[in-house]
């Protein structure tokens, strides 16, 4: 199968054509083209897509510049666009998000590291990892006929009668608005805390807990003063990864979040987010302004969920490199 | 290899059909998008067609009119559909002609749900105009409540509802805004997608009603179809004349009487707020958007020959989904300009 | 016991206790979708549901055939588009080295993982409808197989890492070339786990629904081929799920039923069944 070793002396044809074909009949150097082309697929793919992003959002970038980023004004009908409503609307879904899932995510992760048998741990966490296996659209078809119904007859006039003097909780009761895509974005990126900060945790080698409680700390005190500080960097990580994941998230967001690009101090109002407008006006943006004023908010996403997602990567993979455990 | 050979039959077995082009035995699939309104009365047309011609399949999707529109312009589908009819810089876009055709009537009403409200409502155009500005914000105001005696109507916040997508339906509406307050024109404007004001947004048709449906103390607009057929009550508008007009077909028919005579060749016409005494002022006309010129020719065909049904058989279809037919003078206008298809 | 040890004991106890609370939320919350789509999503299956096409607005039956289908088709198309790449990708990742360009292809699979799932809409119906001048289920599959690429190259690549080197020194001592080892000893070895992941992805990308709604549209008919609009089981739940009709809502719901139950069922054969003995990728 091999040709000739002779020729190759004669020749000595280390480089050219006839040297690569000759190199490629070796599976190797065929196996390694093969893979590289694939691998090289990727960047190919995502260069595009980012040229797409940039190119198709000329129009756009031209005409309003950076101003973009903070005019409130969604015009089509005047052609004046502007990203601020649609920058609040994901940024405070996801804050909400973040303030109810980080508490309860944290609580459960310490629970399931800390406290609870290994096997009632795994089992948990794997039923957990299940939680973030549910499509969005279900949760968004759950959220209009239970979650929206609640908030609109019991949360919100609850909480508008308590709270009512903070501007975060004035306004009438609509159930859908900030408040209600906060929510379902929190019971999304719940799991994602929970099991990163659990792996988190139990790498945390045991020696220092132990010192911890030789010193006479209460089980609490050395996971809290302890362990958690330990995992931080790795914990946090957890937190960027998940708000990098609400960031982008569509469906359920744009089932209850109102539809409304405003910005407004209530969490009661109904908003708008990136991805939401994205998915109601794309297919129909008609005018070419408009539809790139819509692609520029796709960059603006992309860019804010890039930068987010390389922070998170990096405090991980600080994390992984202190600690001691091993995959 | 095994899984090679396998998946390759699977694909075999999965890609029937061929395409679309030149062979008459397989389905020829043709796709529309476009308006929210008219989707009860197509989605029975092109099933009751489906049934006529078995291996004919349109497929209509209803995204909004603004959506129809751009897809006709990309050329992603082959016809749309808009209750609003195309501006004059939309047709420049086109690649080729577009051709409007309408194809039913219908009328957008306010429609409301208020708790403890069960009478019917009179809204004159200045209360509509300015719940929709934001000026007006309790359902007690005078605006409303002068053109209501005998209603006791709460004190409480009126949560608007408007689309959230690019809407023939809001075309209409914003279109009578627009002619009935000066304000509304220069704030706000016409058009398929407006920078609203106030309210909440809901995806089609379906999203405002079912968002009116759920939400106490709101006011939306939708088509008549959708308000009968979600049994949302719709209150009466006050037209040019003076007289509260409740929707129906027959105030319909009489808004359109004035401009069938009248009709301009390419069938774009507003006939919101018209003169006459029995008209319902929020009314419409909505139109299929077809390429004057199809390269493929089984689809071609499809189109005009459907075209002609619709105009003819289809029209029977109309009343019962709360669509009104079709002005005689304006059906026999629309056969002759099928020609015009080639 | 001094006042303060009593403190520290309470709060002991009651942190521990919230904590436990937390858990119990979490697991709570995934119990109470369950229980909510079987009832309504049960209560509305039926025959019809599997069988039959969407019948026009107004009228009751009718169910989502064509969007079962559908969906089928597209991950079926998806995988063949996506897996490949991830997997040889990840193959060269493991077992060819470098510095500058495997920096590259890492550095861009995590770009490409961390777009959201609407942009990648945006850029396959760029790039297949616009060309290709109409919706299809390829386009659809694009969208869809780009969003698997990111998973399977890098579960690929550490599956494969974690091959010891003794088996492929053992090979290559016997005289295998470096490909033959990697095809024969190498992926052999580590196949389960990159199933496992391959799976995995193919359950996250089943949900998806913003992709296609730009790329594959939605149909009321049977969709041959996959150069047409095709229905599938996302699109029709939101579309159904937003509008007012009882009938859509109920349909709705046995969609959910039906995405779910297939989604976890996925999700749980391959992080048991297929994970024995090997550390399953978080998602």
């Amino acid at each position: 199968m091999a040709t000739a070793p002779i020729a190759v002396r004669h020749g000595h044809p280390s480089r050219g054509p006839r040297a690569l074909l000759q190199r490629l009949r070796s599976g190797d150097e065929a196996a390694h083209l093969i893979t590289a082309l694939f691998a090289g697929s990727v960047i190919l793919i995502t260069s595009l897509l980012v040229y797409e992003l940039w190119a198709n959002s000329v129009l756009s970038r031209h005409r309003f510049g950076w101003s973009f980023l903070f005019s409130r004004v969604w015009d089509p009908v005047f052609e004046q666009f502007g990203a601020l409503p649609f920058i609040y609307g994901t940024l405070v879904t996801s804050a909400v998000a973040l303030l109810i899932a980080v508490p309860v995510g944290l609580g459960a992760a310490i629970f399931l590291a800390e406290l609870a048998p290994p096997r009632l741990s795994d089992g948990l966490a794997f039923v957990i990892d299940l939680l973030a296996a549910v499509p969005s659209v279900i949760y968004g078809l759950m959220a209009i006929f239970t979650l929206v119904p609640l908030l609109r007859e019991r949360v919100e006039p609850g909480l508008g009668a308590l709270f009512g003097f903070l501007p975060l909780f004035q306004g009438p009761a609509y159930g859908v608005g900030f408040l209600a895509g906060g929510l379902v974005l929190a019971v999304m990126v719940l799991p994602f805390i929970i099991s990163v900060s659990r792996e988190m945790l139990l790498a945390v080698p045991g020696d220092q807990r132990e010192a911890a409680l030789a010193l006479g700390a209460t089980r609490w005190e050395a996971t809290w003063k302890v362990a958690v500080p330990f995992a931080r960097a790795g914990i946090l990580g957890s937190i960027f990864l998940a708000l990098a994941r609400a960031l982008g998230e569509t469906m359920a967001v744009t089932m209850v979040i109102g539809n409304n690009p405003q910005i407004s101090a209530s969490l009661f109002a109904p908003g708008y987010s990136i991805a939401a407008v994205i998915a109601n006006e794309f297919s129909e943006a008609t005018g070419d302004l408009y539809l790139h004023a819509l692609i520029e908010l796709g960059l603006v996403l992309f860019f804010l969920t890039f930068i987010l997602n390389g922070l998170a990567r990096l405090l991980i993979l600080l994390t992984t490199q202190r600690g001691t455990a091993h995959e | 290899m095994k899984v090679i050979r396998s998946l390759a039959v699977l694909g075999l077995l999965v890609a029937p059909g061929g395409s679309a082009k030149g062979q008459s035995f397989g389905p020829i699939l043709v796709n529309g998008a476009g308006a929210t309104f008219p989707y009860p009365i197509y989605s029975k047309w092109f099933d009751e067609y489906h049934k006529l011609h078995p291996n004919i399949q349109i497929n209509y999707q209803s995204v909004g009119s603004g959506a129809g529109i751009r897809q006709l312009l990309s050329g992603t589908v082959d016809f749309g559909a808009s209750d609003g009819p195309m501006s004059d810089e939309q047709l420049a876009q086109a690649k080729v002609k577009v051709l409007h055709f309408p194809t039913v009537l219908g009328a957008d009403v306010p429609t409301y749900n208020i708790p403890g409200v069960a009478q019917e409502l009179k809204f004159t155009p200045e209360a509509l105009a300015g719940i929709f500005l934001g000026t007006i914000t309790k359902w007690n105001d005078p605006a409303i409540a002068g053109a209501n005696p005998g209603v006791t109507l709460p004190a409480k916040d009126i949560v608007v509802v408007h689309r959230s997508d690019g809407s023939g339906t809001t075309y209409i509406w914003t279109d009578y805004l627009s002619k009935v307050s000066e304000g509304w024109k220069k704030k706000v404007g016409k058009g398929t997608s407006v920078n609203w004001p106030v309210g909440l947004g809901g995806k089609g048709n379906e999203g405002v009603a079912g968002l009116v449906k759920q939400t106490p103390n709101s006011l939306g607009y939708v088509e008549l179809i959708y308000a009968i057929q979600n049994n949302l009550p719709y209150g009466r508008v006050r037209n040019s004349a003076g007289a509260f007009v409740k929707a129906d077909l027959a105030g319909v028919s009489a808004a359109a009487a004035g401009a069938a005579k009248s009709m301009p060749d390419d069938f774009r016409v507003s006939i919101t707020n018209p003169p006459g005494n029995s008209v319902y002022p929020i009314a419409s006309f909505t139109w299929l958007l077809v390429p004057a010129s199809i390269q493929d020719g089984n689809k071609k065909a499809v189109l005009k020959e459907f075209l002609r049904w619709m105009l003819t058989e289809g029209q029977k279809y109309a009343e019962p989904l709360a669509c009104a037919r079709l002005p005689r003078e304006v059906v026999e206008k629309e056969l002759k300009a099928i020609a015009q298809i080639h | 016991m001094t006042y303060r040890l009593i403190w520290r004991k309470a709060v002991n106890a009651a942190m521990l206790g919230l904590s436990g609370l937390c858990a119990l939320a979490a697991v709570s919350v995934l119990l109470f979708i369950l229980g909510y789509l079987a009832w309504h999503g049960g209560r509305a299956l039926n025959w019809d549901f599997f069988t039959k096409l969407p019948k026009p607005v107004g009228e009751a039956g009718g169910g989502m055939a064509n969007a079962i289908v559908g969906s089928a088709k597209l991950l079926l198309l998806a995988s063949l588009i996506g897996v490949p790449i991830g997997f040889f990708g990840g193959v060269y990742l493991a077992e060819f080295g470098g510095r500058t360009f495997p920096f590259l292809v890492r550095y861009t699979t995590d770009l490409l993982n961390g777009v959201p799932s609407i942009v990648i809409g945006i850029f396959a119906y760029g790039i297949v409808v616009l060309r290709m001048r109409h919706f299809s289920t390829f386009a659809g599959a694009v969208a869809l197989g780009l969003m698997m690429v990111p998973a399977t190259l890098r579960s690929t690549e550490d599956f494969l890492r974690l091959v010891p080197r003794p088996l492929r020194e053992g090979a290559m001592a016997l005289g295998a070339s470096k490909w033959k080892t990697i095809a024969t000893v190498v992926i052999p070895a580590a196949y389960r786990g990159v199933l496992t992941a391959v799976l995995l992805a193919l359950a996250r990308v089943a949900g998806e629904t913003a992709p296609l709604l730009f790329t594959a549209f939605s149909n009321r008919f049977w969709s041959p081929g996959w150069n047409q609009p095709t229905a599938s089981l996302p699109v029709m739940i939101y579309t159904y799920a937003i509008a007012p009709y009882e009938d859509w809502h109920r349909q709705a719901w046995a969609a959910g039923l039906v995405l779910l139950g297939l989604v976890l069922a996925t999700n749980v054969i391959a992080r048991t069944v297929l994970s024995r003995r090997v550390s399953v990728p978080r998602t």
